[in-house]
């Protein structure tokens, strides 16, 4: 594993959204491709609606640090828009951001007090950064899939085009956390997922 | 085998691989999933205790009758175990006697953010201190061997990062440890801790600190890690990652075991560097310990002592002080980002206590809470809470304010898991002193806030087994309290009602306001979303007022008010009905009128959407 690079990860979305299993995932895929790997969560009361945040990362010989530091992030996993916004600073310069096309409002916004950015944020705030924007339907991905509960997977293959690792590697670890049933679903959106990256115009900025 | 475990499992696998017998904890970020993860193994008894005292008792009886025994909880549940913890320190036990405390640095779901290492100097109990799961296993294991060495219990300390970081740890077997006792020991001098014996206990403890303090000078927990010689860190726990990271080529001391310190130890690493620097989160203990025995040392003159260490802060800081850090700290660029909406915590859409807050802010009386989901009762725009501590606070403060005299009716509220954790005493100190306090138990069926535990209202236990429930109304009505109702707490009017009437004697009175919480799963097989009717709607805002997070404005105005309507979101709303029943103007169907439509125009209406699994 010499020759491999350390990465370091953050996930963010909204509690339910399966940010947890996702990075899960990340981290024994980070194992089983040889690397010590380190993932390290915030609950408590996000399961109240609150924003959540999963650290993971990975390095050839030994992790220290179970938290990414600010503007330390190969990539960003946002399962929600302005979640990726609320922890951009995590990028670091040059980084990619793997943001799901997808807008759960707060209740500071339903309520009027606030109000919800645009799509046009994004793009300035990771520009600002140099930083390569993915925006990845995974709900409506998932959903041609069969479930859109399957949103997470479709995000973790997108993730999966971006890093040199063995599809298999990925899809071993995955196989391992998924129901028997859920088997052939989480496989095509897994695929999707890949797929989206590859055909996503943001991809060239 | 290695898997990736975090610190909670770590620990519960250790625990069982040492042989435990019994565990005992009650609820509580960040200790809760130990106990759920011991839960599952074979041969070991578990259980939710219904507070923490009473889990740590558990766990002191087991010990004396010869079985290892762990007590988790999180940092404020020591604070309730603490009486306990004094007396298992003075009593030793015949088996080891583990009790962990998972302190929570920043805050992320506690009151405060006390460091209880002080817990173990306090009461003279050895205190280890794991900084990943591997050691959180491996310390749990070393923790049981420690206190049948020392014939003392130990205190295994975590952070909410250690507790859920997840890092690889190599698997061990279970080594079964046979009972070391028949029968429960009859020895009232070392058990029986009236003034004559406790006296005799005290000099055994100190002389077991400085045996203790002996034998961690030669202990693998602490190691020095021998780099450059310009500067020595010492540390322990996470912050110990932090250094690592940040320092590379500093000298390390690694303390895995914090109190009591092996001073021989920490001379030899003091001399052999240049500058001696602290690294360690929250309150300078070590510092502290290390100026005690003369040695020229800084800490927190460098890191801050309020809020969680990261590498971030460890960075900046250690770079401002000179020290010799890995790389410069990045240089944050001004991101061109509009001001983000919060996204706070909220009530669930469906929250049974959504009704019973919509009534106390409508009535705007002063109200104690407690610590539970309700407690988010707290937030705008429903702000009925008024007061809110520590478990089982509320209801002693509403005593105490109706006592002194203040000029209304105080209200308390608390949920069923913290009734019978701390809040039944409290009650019966309300009937048995008489104040006219009107307490609310929430009773939405489980301990919600920290994932849906069993509670003695529940009817089973930690480990599946079905049990009685405790039934409330007939327990307050034993406590000599005569006004006494239950109302569905989805019921707008009926809540009001009673509400009225409780409050219309000058007398103790108790509303059980109850309905399982709605994300439990039989629950979710009832949701069914209702919507505006868009025609009804005035935007009069009524129901914006309850905070409830499926109910969102609509881009459509109304004609009249040019006020923006409201909007159901169907993939969030439960069909709890109190907005339907609080809607002036019909405008939003209940479930009985969805289901007469659906009947008379099967199309018009989106079927019912059943929750997950």
């Amino acid at each position: 594993m010499a020759s491999q690079k350390p990465y370091s990860f953050v996930l963010v979305g909204v509690g339910g959204q399966g940010t947890l299993l996702a990075s899960n995932i990340l981290a024994e895929v980070g194992l089983a491709a040889g690397f010590d790997v380190k993932k390290s969560e915030v609950h408590g009361m996000a399961q109240r609606g609150g924003s959540v945040a999963s650290h993971v990362r990975w390095h050839p010989e030994k992790v220290f640090s179970p938290l990414v530091g600010l503007g330390e992030a190969d990539i960003l996993l946002s399962f929600e828009k302005v979640e990726a916004l609320r922890f951009a600073e995590f990028l670091r310069r040059g980084g990619t951001a793997v943001v799901n096309d997808m807008a759960i409002v707060p209740i500071t916004v339903s309520s009027g007090s606030a109000t919800y950015p645009g799509d046009e944020d994004l793009a300035k705030v990771f520009a600002s950064l140099d930083a390569e924007l993915v925006m990845v339907p995974g709900e409506r991905l998932a959903q041609e899939a069969g479930n859109v509960k399957a949103a997470n997977v479709v995000l973790l293959g997108a993730v999966s085009k971006l890093l040199p690792l063995p599809e298999e590697t990925w899809w071993e670890c995955l196989a391992q956390r998924v129901p028997k049933k859920f088997l052939e679903l989480n496989r095509v959106a897994f695929a999707s997922g890949r797929a989206a990256v590859a055909t996503t115009p943001a991809t060239q900025a | 085998m290695k898997r990736v475990l975090s610190g909670n499992e770590a620990i519960a696998r250790g625990a069982w691989e040492a042989g435990v017998h019994v565990a005992a904890a009650y609820p509580g970020t960040p200790s809760t999933e130990i106990l759920e993860e011991l839960s599952r193994f074979p041969r070991v008894y578990c259980e939710w205790s219904t507070n923490e005292k009473v889990a740590l008792d558990v766990a002191i009886g087991a010990a004396y009758a010869g079985r290892r025994a762990i007590a988790a909880m999180k940092h404020v549940g020591l604070n309730v175990a603490a009486d306990s913890f004094f007396y298992a320190s003075s009593t030793g036990a015949e088996a080891g006697l583990v009790i962990v405390s998972a302190d929570d640095p920043s805050m992320h779901s506690s009151q405060n953010e006390q460091d209880n290492r002080r817990f173990a100097q306090f009461a003279r109990v050895p205190c280890l201190e794991p900084s990943d799961s591997q050691e959180c296993k491996d310390f749990t294991i070393a923790a049981f061997e420690l206190s049948e060495l020392f014939d003392t219990p130990v205190l295994l300390r975590t952070t909410t990062r250690t507790n859920h970081s997840a890092t690889p740890v190599e698997l061990g077997e279970r080594t079964e440890r046979p009972p070391k006792r028949e029968k429960f020991p009859r020895d009232p001098a070392k058990y029986v801790m009236i003034p004559a014996h406790a006296r005799r206990r005290h000099p055994v403890v100190e002389q077991r600190v400085r045996d203790i303090a002996a034998w961690a000078e030669k202990s693998p927990l602490n190691r020095i890690e021998w780099r450059g010689r310009k500067v020595g860190v010492v540390t322990a726990g996470v912050a110990y990652q932090y250094a690592r990271e940040v320092l590379p080529t500093a000298s390390v001391l690694k303390l895995g075991m914090v109190y009591p310190l092996p001073e021989q130890l920490i001379r030899t690493f003091a001399a052999g560097v240049e500058r001696v620097v602290v690294v360690e989160e929250l309150d300078p203990v070590l510092e502290e310990e290390l100026r005690l025995l003369g040695i020229p040392c800084e800490g927190k003159s460098i890191f801050p002592l309020c809020g969680e260490l990261d590498p971030t802060v460890v960075r900046k800081n250690a770079a401002a002080a000179g020290l010799p850090v890995d790389k410069p700290p990045v240089e944050l660029t001004e991101l061109p980002r509009p001001e983000l909406p919060a996204r706070p915590p909220v009530l669930c859409a469906g929250c049974p206590h959504r009704g019973v807050f919509q009534l106390l802010s409508k009535k705007k009386v002063a109200v104690t809470g407690d610590i539970g989901c309700y407690t988010l009762g707290l937030l705008p725009p429903l702000s009925a809470i008024h007061t809110c501590g520590c478990m089982g606070a509320g209801i002693g403060v509403a005593h105490g304010a109706a006592k002194a005299g203040i000029g209304e009716r105080m209200v308390a509220v608390i949920g069923d898991s913290t009734f019978y954790h701390a809040g039944l005493s409290a009650l019966a100190n309300i009937a048995y002193n008489r104040a006219n306090v009107l307490t609310v138990i929430l009773d939405n069926r489980s301990t919600a806030m920290t994932g849906h535990q069993p509670n003695p209202g529940t009817g089973f236990t930690l480990q599946q087994q079905a049990t009685e429930v405790i039934e409330l109304e007939p327990l307050v009505r034993a406590l000599g309290i005569h006004h006494v109702a239950t109302i569905d707490a989805y019921d707008v009017d009926g809540l009001e009602k009673a509400y009225k009437d409780l409050m219309s004697h000058e007398e103790p009175a108790v509303l059980v306001a109850r309905r399982e919480c709605a994300l439990l799963p039989e629950a979710r097989r009832r949701w069914v979303p209702l919507h505006v009717v868009e025609e009804k709607c005035t935007g009069c805002g009524i129901c914006f007022r309850i905070g409830c997070p499926a109910i969102l404005k609509s881009e459509e105005m109304d004609e009249k008010s040019r006020k923006p309507l409201a909007l159901i979101d169907p993939a969030q709303c439960t069909g709890c009905e109190v907005c339907s029943q609080l809607c002036p103007h019909d405008a939003i169907p209940n479930r009985d009128q969805i289901r007469l439509a659906e009947e008379h125009q099967p199309a018009t209406f989106s079927t019912p959407v059943t929750g997950g699994s």
